[in-house]
C-alpha cells in the first residue's frame, strides 16, 4: 500500500488557476451567436390590481414576454407553490417581475421598458405580521405544563432583521433551444430544482429540458430557489424569439427583488424553579415570508427545531408562524432559520442567568447538551458531543476569562462574547429519505479515468476539489485521474440540491460508498450507482415534529472581542476565535475558508448589515447603502478543529458551511453587551441602537 | 465617436469609439477580455478592477475618454508577468480563492499595492483591499496571501 497522507491535508483548489487568471467562465462571460438580451419590468407598487397594460409597438426583433406566454403552469415549483412566474392581474410586492423585454440592443430594450405603461388600482398592502399561512407546534416531555409550578417566569422577545446574501456575482442565466431541447446555463445552486421548475412551467416531457451550471460567483442560499423563477421566465422568452437569450441582474434589482434572510421575532419564556433551574421553555417564532411563502415553512421548522440551541432543556413548548406580507419574498440563506433562533436562545440563556443574579457562563455551561440527551424534538444525540472540551479550548485560545474579568469591571467599552451552537446536517426531518432520494454515480473508463457524476455545485465552498480528493484518496489514484465537470442534468443523476450542509456528508457519503465498491470491482470500464437510505435508527414524525430531525449535528464555539466607541457607538471587531466539530475535515484549508467566511457573515449579521423596508420599499438598494464587511472590518480569525468522526460521513465528515455562520451574531452581541453594559435583544446592533441603549437601556 | 490612442496590455491601440462608453464594456464586449467582472456597476465591489498606469481603477466607472494616452492592464495582460505567477501561487497556497468572482480584482489590487509598497504592513494591505469586496473568505486568507507574495517576491517590485 502506498503512503497516503491524512485526508485533511490541504491540496490546491482544482479551479483556483482558472479563477485567478479570469479564464473561468461565469454566466455573464458566456456569449452565443445571435444571442439576445432580456430585462425585467418590475412592480413599483406593494399591492395593486393591474387594470390595463399599454405596450408600445415593438421594433422588428423585439418581444415582450408576460403571463400569456406560459404554456404550462404559472407557478414556480418550490415547496409551497404560490410563486407566480408572471402576475396576471395583481402585484404583491415592489420589485415583482411583471414581464420581460427581449431584443438585441440594450438601449432599445430600455426605451421599450420606459414606454410600457401599467395602470394599477392600488390595494391596501399588509406589512403587519397577521396573516399566518403556516403554523407549527411541538412539545417536549411535559410541554409548557411546568409553568404552572414555576417559582418565577422570565421572558424576553428578540428580533432579527433582513440579511442580503450579497454574492459578488449577481443572478444570471442564459437560455437557448438546442434542437427542440430547452437548455439553460446559469449561476445556480440546484440544477435539478431549475430543471423541475422549467418542466412544470413548460409542461414538456422530462428529456426536453436540460440545465447546466456555469461557474458560480457566490450563492449562500440566494441561488437555491430564486434562479428557478428566472429560468421559467427565460424559457418563455426563448420559445417566443427562438434565439439564445441572456438575463443578468443589475445589482439594484438583485438587492430589491431577490430573496433574503427572513426577519424574525422570537418570544422566549422560561419557567424557573426555586433554585434557579430552568423547568421549561415556551418559545414562539414568527418569520416574515414577504409576498411568497416558497421555502418559508422549511425555514420555520429549522428555526423551531433549533429552539434550545446547543443546550438540553427538559420541557418545551415551541410554536411558529410564517406570515405573508406585501414585502420582498424571503428565502434560503446560509443557516436557514437557525441564525435567528441561535441569536435568541444564546441571548436568552445569558439574560436568564443575569436576571437570576447568576454567573452567565457557568449557568449556560450546566445546560450544554451531552451524548444521549434528548434533542428539542425528543430525538437522541447519539454521537459523542465534545462541547465541554471545545469551550475550554476556545477560552484558552482567546484568553476569555482574563479579558472578561477585566472588561466587566472596567468601563472601557471593551467586551468579549462567546456563543455555543450546533447545526443539524442535511435536510430537516425525513427530507433526505422521502423528498430528495439522492443518487450518485461513478463511471470508470477503460483508461482508468474516473468520472464523478453528481449534481452538486461548486459555488466557492470547494466541493469539486473535495470530491475529487475523496475519490482519488479512496482509490489511491492521482487526483487528475478523477474528473468532476460542472454539473449538467443530461449527464449527472439527481444527487439533490447544494444546500443544507448536506453535500459532503450525504452526497460525499454516497460517493465514498460508490468509490469503495469501485475499488473492489475487477472490471475496469464500469459504472457504479448509490442511492440514499436513511440510517434505520433515524425516525421522524413530520406531523408532530418528533424524533431525529437530523442524522447528525456539527458543533461550534465562537468568541468575538470588540471595542465600542463611546462617542459614536461604532463597533470595532478586535479578534475572533472559533472551535468546530465538523466530524472530520476533508481539507483543513477549505474548512478554514468556510470558517472565516461564515463567521464574517455571522458577525456582520449581528452588527453591520442593515436592511429595512418602508411601505414595502427596500431602503438599501446597492452595496454603498447595504454594507457588507470590507477587509478593514474583519479581525484576525483563529479556527481550531476537533475530530469527531461520524459513522455515515466520508472519513467521518459532517456538515460545515452553515455551522460557521450561526454563532457569529450572538457572540458579537454578547461582546457588545459587555462593552456597553446594556441588554441587547435586537440585531443588527447598529451605532444608533448602541447610543440609544447607552442613554435609555436596561443593564 | 472619436479616435483615441492608448495602450492595452502592452500593445499600442487606436480606437474609434464612443467616449462615454465604460472601459469595462469596451474590454468585455469589444476585446472579449472577460477577466474584469461586473459585480455592482457603481465602483463599490472592485470585481472590474484594472490597472491604469500601475494604479488600480474600477473599469465600470472609467469612460473611454479617460484612457486616452494611458496604459491599461487587465488581469489577462498581467497574467503574462512573473509578478502575477508569484501572487497567483500565494493565493493558491493560502486558500485565498473561493467562488473566484472577486479574485481577478483582488490580484489587480495586490499588484497595485506591491508596485507602490513592496513590503506592506497588514494595515496597509487592509487599506489597499478596502475597495474590493469578497463575500466568501472574510479576507484573512487573502491578506495572508498578499503577505506571502510580498515575501516571496522580494526584489520583483
Amino acid at each position: 500500500m502506498k503512503f497516503q497522507p491524512d485526508i485533511g491535508t490541504p491540496i490546491p483548489r482544482v479551479d483556483a488557476k482558472e479563477k485567478i487568471s479570469g479564464a473561468a467562465a461565469y454566466i455573464n462571460d458566456i456569449d452565443m451567436p445571435g444571442m439576445l438580451y432580456a430585462k425585467t419590468l418590475r412592480s413599483k407598487m406593494a399591492h395593486g390590481k393591474i387594470i390595463k397594460r399599454h405596450y408600445p409597438t415593438l421594433p422588428e426583433g423585439y418581444a415582450i414576454i408576460d403571463y400569456r406566454h406560459i404554456p404550462g403552469t404559472n407557478i414556480v415549483k418550490a415547496i409551497y407553490e404560490d410563486w407566480q412566474i408572471f402576475p396576471v392581474d395583481e402585484v404583491r410586492y415592489i420589485g415583482e417581475p411583471i414581464l420581460l423585454v427581449v431584443g438585441e440592443n440594450k438601449d432599445v430594450i430600455i426605451d421599450i421598458l420606459e414606454a410600457i405603461e401599467i395602470t394599477y388600482e392600488e390595494m391596501e398592502p399588509q406589512f403587519e405580521w397577521i396573516d399566518s399561512v403556516i403554523h407549527y407546534h411541538y412539545e417536549k416531555k411535559h410541554g409548557s405544563r411546568p409553568f404552572a409550578d414555576a417559582n418565577r417566569i422570565i421572558e424576553h422577545t428578540y428580533e432579527t432583521g433582513y440579511q442580503e446574501q450579497a454574492y459578488i456575482e449577481p443572478q444570471g442565466m442564459i437560455g437557448y433551444l438546442d434542437q427542440d431541447k430547452m437548455t439553460l446555463i446559469g449561476s445556480i445552486q440546484c440544477p435539478y430544482y431549475v430543471k423541475n421548475a422549467v418542466l412544470m412551467a413548460l409542461g414538456w416531457e422530462n428529456e426536453r429540458v436540460r440545465v447546466i451550471q456555469a461557474h458560480v460567483g457566490g450563492a449562500f442560499g440566494g441561488k437555491e430557489e430564486y434562479p428557478s423563477l428566472i429560468a421559467c421566465q427565460l424559457a418563455m422568452a426563448v420559445i417566443q424569439v427562438n434565439k439564445p437569450v441572456k438575463l443578468i441582474f443589475e445589482r439594484e434589482e438583485d438587492i430589491i427583488a431577490s430573496t433574503k434572510r427572513h426577519p424574525a421575532q422570537i418570544a422566549m419564556k422560561a419557567a424557573i424553579d426555586s433554585e434557579g433551574h430552568i423547568m421549561a421553555l415556551k418559545v414562539h417564532v414568527g418569520i416574515d415570508a414577504g409576498a411568497v411563502i416558497g421555502l418559508s415553512g422549511v425555514v420555520l421548522s429549522r428555526a423551531m427545531i433549533a429552539a434550545t440551541g446547543a443546550y438540553t432543556i427538559e420541557n418545551l413548548d415551541v410554536t411558529g408562524d410564517v406570515y405573508r406580507t406585501h414585502s420582498v419574498p424571503t428565502g434560503a440563506f446560509r443557516g436557514f432559520g437557525a441564525p435567528q433562533m441561535m441569536f435568541a436562545i444564546e441571548m436568552f440563556m445569558e439574560h436568564i442567568a443575569r436576571n437570576l443574579g447568576k454567573e452567565p457562563l457557568a449557568y449556560r455551561m450546566a445546560y450544554v447538551a451531552k451524548q444521549y440527551d434528548l434533542t428539542a424534538t425528543s430525538g437522541t444525540f447519539r454521537d459523542p458531543i465534545l462541547m465541554q472540551k471545545m469551550i475550554e479550548e476556545a477560552m484558552k485560545r482567546s484568553r476569555y476569562e482574563e479579558k472578561a474579568l477585566q472588561y466587566q469591571n472596567l468601563h472601557r467599552y471593551q467586551g468579549i462574547g462567546m456563543s455555543f451552537f450546533l447545526h443539524g446536517c442535511g435536510f430537516t426531518g425525513s427530507g433526505e429519505a422521502t423528498t430528495i432520494k439522492a443518487k450518485v454515480r461513478l463511471r470508470r473508463e477503460a483508461s482508468g479515468v474516473v468520472h464523478i457524476l453528481i449534481a452538486a455545485v461548486d459555488m466557492g465552498q470547494g466541493v469539486r476539489t473535495a470530491m475529487r480528493k475523496l475519490v482519488a484518496h479512496m482509490l489511491e489514484v492521482p487526483i487528475d485521474q478523477v474528473i468532476y465537470d460542472l454539473p449538467d442534468t443530461d449527464c449527472v443523476p439527481d444527487s439533490g440540491p447544494t444546500v443544507a450542509s448536506r453535500t459532503m456528508m450525504i452526497v460525499g457519503g454516497l460517493v465514498a460508498r460508490a468509490a469503495q465498491r469501485l475499488g473492489m470491482e475487477p472490471q475496469i470500464a464500469v459504472e457504479i450507482e448509490e442511492t440514499y437510505h436513511q440510517p434505520s435508527e433515524i425516525q421522524w414524525d413530520e406531523a408532530r415534529m418528533q424524533g431525529d430531525a437530523y442524522p447528525a449535528y456539527s458543533w461550534g464555539v465562537n468568541v468575538v472581542e470588540v471595542a465600542v466607541d463611546p462617542v459614536t457607538g461604532e463597533v470595532s471587531v478586535v479578534g475572533a476565535w472559533s472551535v468546530y466539530d465538523v466530524g472530520k475535515a476533508i481539507d483543513t484549508l477549505m474548512v478554514r475558508g468556510q470558517a472565516d467566511g461564515g463567521l464574517a457573515q455571522g458577525i456582520a449579521y449581528g452588527y453591520l448589515e442593515v436592511m429595512r423596508h418602508h411601505q414595502g420599499k427596500i431602503q438599501q438598494r446597492n452595496l454603498t447603502d447595504y454594507i457588507i464587511p470590507t477587509a478593514a472590518d474583519m479581525p484576525p480569525m483563529e479556527t481550531y478543529l476537533f475530530d469527531n468522526p461520524y459513522a455515515y460521513g466520508p472519513y467521518g465528515a459532517k456538515g460545515v458551511g452553515e455551522l460557521t455562520l450561526v454563532g457569529g451574531a450572538p457572540a458579537i452581541a454578547k461582546a457588545i453587551e459587555m462593552a456597553i453594559k446594556r441588554q441587547i435583544t435586537k440585531i443588527p446592533v447598529t451605532p444608533e441602537m448602541i447610543m440609544e441603549l447607552m442613554t435609555h437601556g436596561e443593564d | 465617436m472619436a479616435k483615441i490612442e492608448w495602450m492595452l496590455n502592452g500593445t499600442p491601440i487606436s480606437s474609434d469609439i464612443d467616449l462615454s462608453m465604460r472601459l469595462l464594456d469596451y474590454l468585455r464586449d469589444h476585446q472579449h477580455l472577460k477577466g474584469p467582472k461586473e459585480g455592482c456597476g457603481e465602483g463599490e465591489c472592485g470585481a472590474c478592477a484594472v490597472l491604469i498606469d500601475h494604479q488600480i481603477a474600477n473599469s465600470c466607472l472609467v469612460p473611454m475618454a479617460n484612457v486616452a494616452g494611458h496604459e491599461v492592464v487587465t488581469i489577462e495582460g498581467f497574467a503574462k508577468t512573473k509578478r502575477y505567477q508569484i501572487i497567483a501561487q500565494a493565493f493558491i497556497d493560502c486558500g485565498a480563492v473561493q467562488c473566484g468572482f472577486c479574485t481577478p480584482g483582488m490580484i489587480i489590487a495586490t499588484e497595485s499595492l506591491l508596485h507602490h509598497q513592496p513590503q506592506p504592513t497588514i494595515s496597509e494591505i487592509k487599506v489597499a483591499l478596502s475597495g474590493n469586496l469578497c463575500r466568501c473568505t472574510g479576507y484573512n486568507m487573502i491578506i495572508e496571501a498578499i503577505t506571502l507574495a510580498a515575501k516571496r517576491g522580494r526584489g520583483e517590485w
